[in-house]
């Protein structure tokens, strides 16, 4: 003990006492649990960095090893499977965390003067965290990474004037290949780290020389002139230090958090390793991971009509109301009890993320390529040309898109009972023309087969 | 003291402009370096994908072939496939993978006679017209010669970063 005291009166060279002390044991407003995300988020970050490094010891970024090397880091290497656990369970959560963060710090109205910078730092950051998600997920360079960047890249061409530039920069070059990994992995370990690093140093002076914003009061408004003076009275009345007062509750929530991830790191541990990238397998059925399925399930549901206006607009939208929303409202009403167009903002949107991750995660718009044969039930007590008939309707692909009997895809409407709904001409003129979303099967249909199938179609009533 | 004054601002003017001109210097080699995949494009080059009578008329089938010029750690992705259709006796449509909505790889149905695309649903007739979903064009194609009995076809960028696409 005398020994550790003694080494540390030698160590306030550091000038602990005088210039860090002061800072951790700053007064802070009394706050409550929701304060506890973005110390969580910087938990998050630092573990990202730590297991990012280990996995970068045996990670080799290039396309014909870095199979092998996950292989590796997954299957061989000494608790190298919880390794990339934490990662790939830390990566979400801190995607989670500080969407979290943000959506508190929008809804007390943490953002209002005199903490605009620190929101704005702190819109920076979300990004390149979404950054780190998606050239994280790339990295795996499996056969979703691979159609991953070409998705992203159809994306980057439809801006205009610079598309076509802007999507070569992405892939390094005109085809994906043995450049577009490196880059990815140069900015996923190197460009995009040292970004945030600056910006949490910002964000976190910012943090100290403002103050953690109180919690609000409805009806006691943020206004320019009087703020500072009222912020100081308040940490004089009622202000409690930061270390350890407040700060146990983040200490708890973060191992909380850790915990969790940890957990999952284990069981179910990171997720299996896909087919390597292979552009010559076509059948792949691409799905970016989940912080992306959202964004997945707009693309599909959109009207197409909209789709060019969106895929540019939607993104550069997001980015400027983010950087734009201080000086939106830099004053005035914090509480969300007082700010009901707020409310609904975060209250919409986390449900339409939630929502659309589902139906991303579903995919009802994508035929169902793997759906087997029609059930006996349908097919059982069939004879001559509605058996052919039912055949047809598997082998012409027609179950991907059709439901029979609660089997096959959705995609198109349910065909269980389409005999008691369309008349015999109708069902030949469906078929052979198509129709809206559907493809006309003409060609691909003899007139005896186009009978058959019609046939087996009428009987189901 | 004017004269101080005068020498600070003198010295912090080119400390701050030194230090602007050794950045720009700097940056010349490093974003020239970055950018050098578009300031060299690759040249694209024929590439032989199989005698003709591999083929069969009416039937679409998938080749593979050689990138123009792949870095030597390109491993698998140094190649690319894409879907050939024999129209006739010296007919043949070479097809990308590629969807025209956003990028994800088709798929040829040969019972169906389509092509399928897994992400959002977009379908293509054998020829390549859009028979149903969000996929704002018909596929694109590669150009295709028959030298010496063999079918070759012409490299291209990846279709979805080329505007003319399609």
């Amino acid at each position: 003990m005398r020994l550790l005291r003694q080494a540390y009166r030698w160590h306030d060279r550091l000038g602990i006492s005088s210039t860090i002390l002061p800072i951790v044991e700053h007064p802070v407003p009394r706050t409550n649990w929701w304060y506890v995300f973005g110390s969580a988020t910087l938990v998050a970050f630092v573990v990202q960095v730590i297991t990012g490094v280990a996995l970068a010891f045996s990670y080799v970024p290039a396309p014909n090893s870095a199979a092998d090397s996950l292989q590796f880091i997954t299957h061989e290497a000494v608790l190298g499977s919880v390794v990339r656990g934490i990662h790939y369970w830390g990566a979400s959560a801190m995607v989670v965390l500080i969407a979290i963060h943000m959506a508190r710090t929008f809804l007390m109205g943490s953002y209002k003067f005199p903490r605009e910078l620190n929101w704005l730092s702190g819109a920076l950051l979300f990004i390149l965290t979404l950054g780190m998600a998606f050239s994280g997920q790339l990295l795996r360079w499996d056969q979703d990474a691979y159609w991953a960047v070409v998705v992203a890249a159809a994306q980057a061409a439809r801006v205009p004037l610079i598309g076509e530039v802007f999507a070569q920069i992405l892939v390094a070059g005109q085809t994906v290949g043995g450049a577009t990994l490196t880059r990815f992995y140069a900015t996923h370990v190197f460009l995009f780290p040292a970004l945030m690093f600056m910006l949490i140093g910002v964000h976190l002076y910012l943090v100290i020389r403002h103050g953690i914003s109180e919690p609000p009061q409805p009806g006691d408004p943020v206004d320019r002139a009087s703020y500072r003076q009222r912020y100081a009275d308040l940490l004089r009345r009622e202000g409690i230090p930061f270390w350890p007062d407040a700060a146990w509750k983040d200490v708890v929530f973060a191992l909380a958090v850790g915990s969790i991830v940890l957990l999952l790191s284990i069981v179910p541990g990171p997720p299996e390793l896909g087919k390597p990238a292979d552009p010559t397998i076509v059948p792949a059925d691409p799905r970016p991971d989940w912080y992306f399925l959202w964004y997945f399930a707009l693309l599909a549901l959109l009207p197409a009509s909209v789709e060019d206006w969106f895929i540019v607009g939607f993104p550069l939208l997001m980015g400027l109301f983010l950087l734009a929303l201080p000086f939106l409202a830099p004053s005035g009403e914090r509480s969300a009890e007082r700010r009901p167009w707020a409310t609904a903002i975060v209250g919409l949107s986390g449900l339409a993320v939630v929502v659309l991750v589902w139906e991303g995660h579903m995919a009802p718009w994508s035929p169902a390529l793997d759906v087997g044969p029609l059930p006996e039930t349908v097919t059982g007590h069939l004879t001559g040309d509605t058996a052919t008939g039912a055949q047809l309707f598997d082998a012409k692909g027609c179950h991907a898109c059709h439901a029979i009997a609660g089997g096959g895809g959705r995609r198109g409407p349910d065909l269980t009972e389409v005999g008691s709904r369309l008349s015999r001409d109708q069902l030949v003129s469906r078929t052979l023309n198509g129709g809206r979303n559907m493809p006309a099967y003409g060609a691909a249909l003899q007139p005896d087969e186009t009978n058959a199938l019609v046939a087996f179609l009428e009987q189901l009533r | 003291m004017d004269e101080l004054a005068t020498r600070r601002r003198f010295l912090s003017r080119l400390s701050i402009g030194l230090s602007v001109l050794a950045g720009a210097v700097m940056s010349v080699p490093i974003v020239a370096y970055l950018l050098s995949p578009l300031i060299h494009p690759v040249r694209n080059v024929w590439r032989d994908v199989g005698w003709v009578d591999d083929f069969k008329v009416g039937d679409t089938a998938q080749v593979a072939f050689q990138e123009p010029s792949p870095l030597p750690w390109a491993g698998q992705t140094a190649k690319t496939a894409m879907w050939l259709r024999r129209t006739g006796e010296t007919g043949f449509t070479a097809f990308a993978v590629t969807c025209t909505h956003l990028g994800c790889p088709v798929s040829w149905q040969a019972q169906a006679r389509l092509f399928l695309c897994p992400c959002h649903g977009g379908v293509y007739y054998a020829d390549g017209r859009v028979a149903a979903g969000p996929p704002p064009r018909p596929l694109p194609q590669y150009d295709v010669r028959i030298q010496g009995g063999r079918v070759e076809i012409m490299t291209q960028p990846l279709a979805v970063v080329r505007k003319e696409a399609g």
